[in-house]
């Protein structure tokens, strides 16, 4: 799994490092930025709840494809 | 109308600013989401439309071109006062649009960001406990006036290094400009004049002696484009952090512990299930958003089928959009393990809450150390909590009882 965070679109909420705080952190501004990508196995379903937590719809998640 | 004068038509003639509509605003958002006309319209405090679903709301937020920010208060200003800036002093970047917005925001982002922000958690523990241990022996507290109100202004003034033995002082100013004040522009215009004349003073002082690691004196330093920022800046600062940063905060952590008075298994829930802590206060955020801006409107346009006129206020209605069924399933249920929530209590776009990081802080060390040391407590009565409302809503009277040790 894939993860970007659109900094045009992002501001500062927060709510994806709440949802996933390995996956996701802040900048000297509060921004988002991302702390694990390719996203580990285990913080995949945390990586998807932090897409569907974030107000501004900045982030977009690319699955990996089915074997 | 009715004789006492409240509405009879919610949907044209709202007032956010009656007993009944601050007591439970929910069911008259709700009507006026769910009629023909989601936007509405009252012509009462000098005229304002409001958005109430999440979309609409949402996009309001993002169109700052067209919805500004030069007064974020709902009701103008008397005749013969400007809108916005008080004596050259705004409340930036709340208050500033593009192009400034994007400087007044960026100099104090860094300070209210997770990892500088996380720097007051003991000391808020500290101050937790400390009110607490004042009246847990009662076996009775107003979790409104002896807790959440006590909270955010000491942590605000420990921020700007600003005498924390005026708290009462502060309380009494912020709540003659964001509560009393909306509806009396008199004492809005006394208190607005005491943050000003305070905040001069504390800059005078720090320009005769700067101090070490000082907030205040900090701003004063800041450049930008290779000069000093202006002194009106720093001033609008220090009145934003102390208007904006204390009783939406106190509201949110008085309406949060109001619901967990009521709801024991919620209580048990946190109790049992400590993981789901992050979840919970984004979840309580959203069913009980204390906020709700301004906006004035820059130019005639259409805004889903409404003819908004130049000059125009507009409520944002956050506190509608978090309750929108399109957006949430069971909006008005408290889902403390909600797992989809992107909930706008700080707003959404470019004026998001600067101190949003700094706000969930407070209220996640306030409602943690409550429930450590008061697990189980419950209202004395309902019927006798009071309310503030209008642009800023919470409990100011909840008095709750508990057994002691």
């Amino acid at each position: 799994m894939r993860v970007t965070v659109d900094g045009s679109k992002c501001h500062g909420h927060q709510m994806c490092a709440i949802a996933a705080p390995t996956v996701f952190g802040s900048d000297d501004y509060g921004n988002a930025v991302v702390l694990a990508d390719p996203v580990p196995d285990v913080q995949q379903a945390a990586a998807r709840r932090a897409e569907a937590n974030c107000p501004e719809r900045a982030i977009t998640i690319e699955e990996d494809p089915l074997p | 109308m009715t004789p006492d004068g409240s509405p009879t038509d919610w949907l044209s003639d709202y007032d956010i600013f009656d007993p009944q509509f601050v007591r439970d605003p929910y069911p008259v958002m709700s009507a006026i989401r769910e009629s023909s006309c989601p936007v509405a319209h009252s012509d009462r405090w000098g005229g304002s439309w409001m958005p109430t679903r999440y979309d609409d709301v949402v996009a309001a937020a993002q169109e700052y071109d067209i919805f500004t920010s030069r007064n974020i208060i709902v009701v103008p200003p008397p005749t013969g006062q400007v809108e916005g800036a008080y004596a050259g002093v705004a409340a930036p970047p709340i208050t500033s649009d593009p192009p400034e917005h994007h400087w007044h925001r960026r100099i104090i982002l860094p300070t209210f960001a997770p990892q500088a922000v996380a720097k007051y958690e003991d000391g808020t523990r500290a101050l937790c406990n400390r009110l607490i241990d004042d009246f847990i022996d009662a076996g009775e507290a107003d979790a409104a006036a002896d807790y959440a109100q006590q909270i955010p202004v000491r942590v605000i003034a420990a921020m700007l290094g600003v005498p924390l033995e005026m708290a009462d002082e502060f309380t009494s100013w912020v709540r003659g400009v964001l509560e009393i004040g909306l509806t009396d522009p008199k004492v809005r215009l006394e208190s607005r004049m005491k943050i000003l004349g305070f905040f001069r003073a504390q800059l005078d002082d720090r320009k005769a002696n700067p101090r070490e690691d000082d907030l205040i004196t900090d701003l004063l330093n800041t450049q930008i484009d290779g000069r000093p920022v202006p002194e009106d800046y720093v001033m609008g600062v220090c009145n934003l952090m102390l208007v904006a940063g204390i009783d939406t905060t106190w509201s949110a952590i008085g309406s949060s512990l109001w619901h967990l008075a009521q709801h024991p298994a919620h209580r048990r829930q946190l109790r049992e299930e400590p993981e789901i802590w992050p979840t919970a206060l984004e979840e309580l955020l959203r069913a009980y958003s204390p906020v709700t801006m301004a906006r004035i409107v820059d130019r005639d346009t259409d805004f889903r089928g409404c003819p908004i006129h130049a000059g125009d206020r507009v409520l944002m209605s956050f506190p509608a959009a978090n309750r929108d069924p399109r957006q949430f399933e069971n909006p008005d249920e408290v889902i403390l393990d909600r797992e989809h929530n992107r909930h706008v209590a700080f707003g959404s776009g470019i004026h998001r809450c600067a101190g949003s990081n700094l706000a969930r802080l407070e209220l996640r060390v306030a409602l943690q150390t409550w429930l450590q040391r008061i697990p189980d407590f419950e209202l004395v009565d309902a019927t006798a909590v009071t309310w503030a409302g209008g642009q800023v809503r919470g409990p100011r009277r909840c008095v709750v009882r508990f057994a002691t040790a």
